[in-house]
């Protein structure tokens, strides 16, 4: 195995954080190649703490995106990319890049919210319940506590609970966004996947998207990428900071954030570049 | 700004917009030499043909008295051909493209079918025919039927079929499969749960337009053997005794109404001639009604959709 560059893993296991925090997911020695050969990450390691907020910060086309898209497979539907290194999930020890892992079955444990609000063209009910009718749910019962339950949990319930069979074309974005985030959490996953969540929504919607996230961290272990500092040290309890397709820190939120340790992470959040 | 400066971007302004509406008169005059075409055309039609299109028209077999010829052979032929025709080429065509847009690996083997496919829209219609005549009516020994009609016609629009099925696929966003995936969809119920339900307005018109096109389509229907006399119908579908159900009009002889004009239009008596001129306007009719279902489909489908 190659030799781990300084400040990773044992030197970053949750030293600050509560001791009860046990870790969701490892990433070892991560590297990633696009099919045009391109080589979009570079020995990444980084650890994911259970029910806390991972953010993942950087420049345009640092691979912070390409990274998060490696958690649940994505990469797997467009041909000829590569992955070398391993993403362990926790406690059953899966690698979750491994060939004999069904992307299937990552996704099921890993969902994903995107940056663009993505409901399909079908009602409110239907699009929380899609996940759920995949894993063969069919019962009427359990899929209407499943959705409520989803619903409550993207603090959407009560703005539609009347107009369930609504087509979902027919709410504001950010209630969109708020949709796909039930339509991910209906599911029970064990890791939440942001992709620049709010970088479509106005303000205010925004504000309830982060609300939402750090509620959320109650129950699933969150990664979220975004572009915007400030949410990352609003919203996140470890950030990483990535550039050029390598992960240049790693650590507390409130440490990169007022005491980093590398040069360019200083650089960047200070707005020198970026 | 200087006046003279305002007065120098004024005149420019005027100069260029002079283009603007040059073109839309070169435009506008292009736009009717095809509306006008039409029009004449089936005006035309519709004075020779309107005064013989009556009930007794649609309910008469052919006849040597032309006052007493009907459509009705044809027309039911028609629309069994056009049964057959749609029932094989959509799950074929359906079927084609999404395997090509979904399944097919990206290599050069794909490049090639997709070539070929689209140039097989191309392929002159009667040399369908000849395939067709080769193929279903003597070595599979379908016979001069209906069934070898509507596999031929079939074959003849499959290529337009999996072409609008491919653009209607194509126009589903890759954001919407991916949320279908990341929630943990196999690639089959992505598909059927999404891209074909989003596209299924686009693949209707896509087949209906084709099917418009095989309507009037002669020469293939000639070449495989269609008779130009017909005085009976095919056997009905449903029987009064067991199995109820008989797929023996599927081998019965037909005719189509293209041929029936074509046959009228080849009498000497000038009174055939109006016949044909009726035939002519229904048929074209049965075109424009489907062209308007398939804008109708199009547009329901569409109205959920917001992309």
């Amino acid at each position: 195995m190659l030799e781990v560059p300084k400040a990773s893993l044992s030197a970053r296991t949750p030293h600050t954080g509560p001791e009860t925090t046990r870790l969701k997911a490892e990433v070892r020695q991560l590297n990633f190649y696009y099919s045009g050969g391109v080589h979009a990450l570079k020995d990444i390691n980084l650890t994911l703490a259970e029910h806390q907020v991972t953010a993942l910060i950087g420049p345009s086309g640092c691979g912070k995106s390409t990274f998060l898209r490696c958690f649940n497979r994505m990469h797997d539907l467009y041909p000829n990319n590569k992955y070398v290194g391993e993403i362990v999930m926790h406690p059953d020890n899966t690698n979750i890049l491994g060939p004999k892992v069904d992307p299937i079955e990552v996704r099921m444990r890993i969902s994903m919210v995107f940056q663009k609000p993505n409901p399909f063209p079908k009602s409110i009910y239907e699009n929380v319940a899609y996940g759920l009718r995949v894993r063969g749910m069919r019962r009427r019962s359990q899929l209407d506590d499943k959705v409520e339950q989803a619903l409550r949990g993207a603090a959407l319930w009560e703005e539609v609970k009347d107009r369930l069979n609504d087509l979902a074309f027919n709410l504001s974005g950010g209630q969109q966004q708020r949709l796909c985030i039930a339509r991910a959490l209906a599911t029970d996953p064990e890791i939440l996947l942001f992709d620049e969540p709010t970088s479509a929504l106005d303000p205010i919607a925004t504000a309830s998207i982060e609300e939402l996230i750090h509620e959320l961290k109650e129950k699933v272990t969150i990664l979220i990428v975004t572009h915007n500092m400030q949410q990352a040290a609003r919203v996140s309890d470890y950030t990483a900071f990535m550039h050029l397709g390598e992960l240049v820190e790693f650590g507390d939120t409130d440490q990169i954030f007022t005491n980093p340790r590398q040069k360019r992470t200083e650089d960047y959040i200070t707005g020198r570049y970026g | 700004m200087s006046d003279a400066n305002i007065n120098e971007i004024r005149r420019l302004i005027t100069r260029h917009k002079r283009w603007d509406k040059l073109f839309a008169l070169i435009g506008l005059l292009a736009m009717l030499v095809g509306v006008a075409t039409l029009a004449v055309l089936f005006i035309d039609l519709l004075i020779d043909g309107a005064p013989r299109i009556s009930w007794d028209f649609f309910t008469s077999f052919p006849s040597r008295h032309p006052g007493s010829a009907g459509i009705l052979s044809a027309f039911v032929g028609t629309c069994l051909v056009m049964l057959v025709t749609a029932l094989t080429a959509v799950p074929l065509g359906v079927a084609a493209a999404v395997y090509l847009e979904e399944y097919a690996p990206r290599n050069w083997v794909t490049d090639l079918i997709e070539i070929n496919v689209t140039n097989l829209a191309g392929v002159p219609s009667i040399v369908y025919g000849l395939l067709a005549l080769g193929l279903f009516v003597y070595a599979l020994g379908f016979g001069q039927s209906i069934l070898s009609a509507g596999l031929t016609l079939a074959l003849l629009i499959l290529p337009m079929v999996i072409v609008a099925t491919r653009e209607s696929i194509r126009s589903v966003p890759g954001a919407i499969r991916e949320a279908a995936y990341a929630v943990g969809a196999t690639k089959w119920q992505t598909v059927s749960d999404h891209v074909l339900p989003y596209s299924t307005g686009g693949i209707l018109t896509g087949v209906i337009i084709g099917l418009a096109r095989a309507i009037g389509e002669t020469a293939p229907v000639i070449t495989i053997g269609a008779l130009t006399f017909i005085a009976f119908l095919p056997p009905a579908p449903i029987k009064a005794e067991a199995p109820f159900v008989s797929a023996d009009w599927l081998f019965a002889p037909f005719t189509v109404m293209p041929i029936q004009m074509f046959n009228w239009l080849s009498r000497p008596e000038e009174a055939f001639q109006i016949n044909a001129a009726a035939a002519g306007v229904i048929l074209i009719v049965m075109t424009l009604a489907m062209n308007a279902f398939a804008i109708w489909l199009r547009y329901r489908f569409r109205k959920r959709i917001k992309w």
